[in-house]
């Protein structure tokens, strides 16, 4: 059986992504480096220590955001 | 001697903070910044951009440890959109400083002073260091001081303009009223724009356009570095009055007949 995925909207974006994934597992899934992202998750921002323990729900609304250049 | 140049709780030896935006390379970037000797560097937030092609994060170029990063507040217009941008850009874990930006019209790109003063208020509550960026406005400079701002940041004219200081008067106003520092931020085009602003008294200057698009960055970046010191150094020596006379500085007397 294929695994299911769920859709979330990510910075503005609907996607599938794979159920069950943490947040960690998230940025990883999609190649981020997680020490460097912050992520807001249904516009709450969520602490780095949390990453592990939330889990990506179906409808999420996910911000990812770094520091680019600027002035 | 000068003072040293101190914001909040943390000495600088460079009166120097730029910006890393417009680069051509990161490279280039990183050269530019290290020739200025500036210690405190500007970045904005941004989304990740998931279909990735050119732009990845800064920090895989510039080491937070060299750099003290100063997270910018950019392309806010309203003081709630704000205060988000500097929540999350805390949230990075690498810094509690804040460039507080609020954008008041989009054509001149000049500031909000009223919501930039409202959102500083809230953000020195939560603990953030703001150095808030603001008008040539005496009266918004004494406000941003008194929510307890750790900097208060006028322009010297319009962001990427490069128009030097268009109001001297009012930069040294500003500088001989507010106790906290007063560093001018956006305006400066060329060298001369930035001595001739640290020649106001003021105590360090922000850029980033007039490095980033010279067309030797690197070499730009040393000429500012250079600027800024002599700017600061003639300041502290005192010019002579200007006057609309010539005086002559060879002797009068003992001429032949």
């Amino acid at each position: 059986m294929e695994n299911p995925s769920i859709e979330v909207r990510i910075n503005g974006k609907d996607r599938q992504v794979p159920q069950g994934l943490s947040v960690t597992g998230l940025l990883e899934w999609l190649d981020l480096t997680p020490a460097l992202v912050v992520v807001e998750l249904n516009r709450e921002i969520l602490g780095r220590d949390r990453y592990e323990e939330i889990l990506v729900a179906e409808k999420d609304t996910l911000e990812l955001v770094h520091f680019v250049g600027g002035g | 001697m000068d003072t040293p140049f101190k914001v909040a709780d943390r000495e600088f030896s460079s009166r120097l903070i730029v910006g890393t935006g417009k680069y051509k390379t990161n490279q280039v970037m990183v050269d530019a910044i290290r020739a200025s000797g500036a210690e405190m560097v500007t970045v904005a937030v941004r989304r990740v951009d998931l279909d990735r092609t050119k732009e990845e994060g800064i920090l895989h170029h510039l080491d937070p440890e060299e750099f003290l990063l100063l997270p910018n507040t950019a392309g806010c217009y309203n003081a709630e959109d704000a205060i988000r941008y500097a929540r999350l850009a805390r949230a990075a874990g690498f810094t509690d400083w804040l460039k507080l930006e609020i954008i008041g019209d989009e054509t001149t790109l000049l500031p909000d002073t009223h919501a930039t003063v409202e959102a500083a208020k809230i953000l020195v509550d939560e603990g953030f260091k703001v150095m808030a960026y603001t008008n040539d406005d005496l009266i918004a400079a004494l406000k941003l001081e008194d929510v307890g701002c750790v900097a208060v940041m006028p322009l010297a004219s319009p962001i990427g303009s490069g128009l030097g200081v268009v109001n001297p008067y009012y930069i040294r106003e500003i500088k001989r009223r507010l106790q906290v520092p007063v560093i001018v931020d956006a305006g400066v085009g060329t060298a001369s724009d930035a001595c001739v602003t640290m020649e106001q008294g003021v105590d360090g200057v922000l850029m980033n356009t007039a490095i980033a698009v010279a067309d030797d960055p690197v070499a730009m970046g040393e000429a500012m570095r250079l600027a800024i010191q002599a700017g600061r150094l003639a300041y502290l020596a005192g010019r002579m009055p200007p006057r609309e006379i010539a005086v002559p500085s060879s002797p009068t007397a003992g001429m032949l007949d």
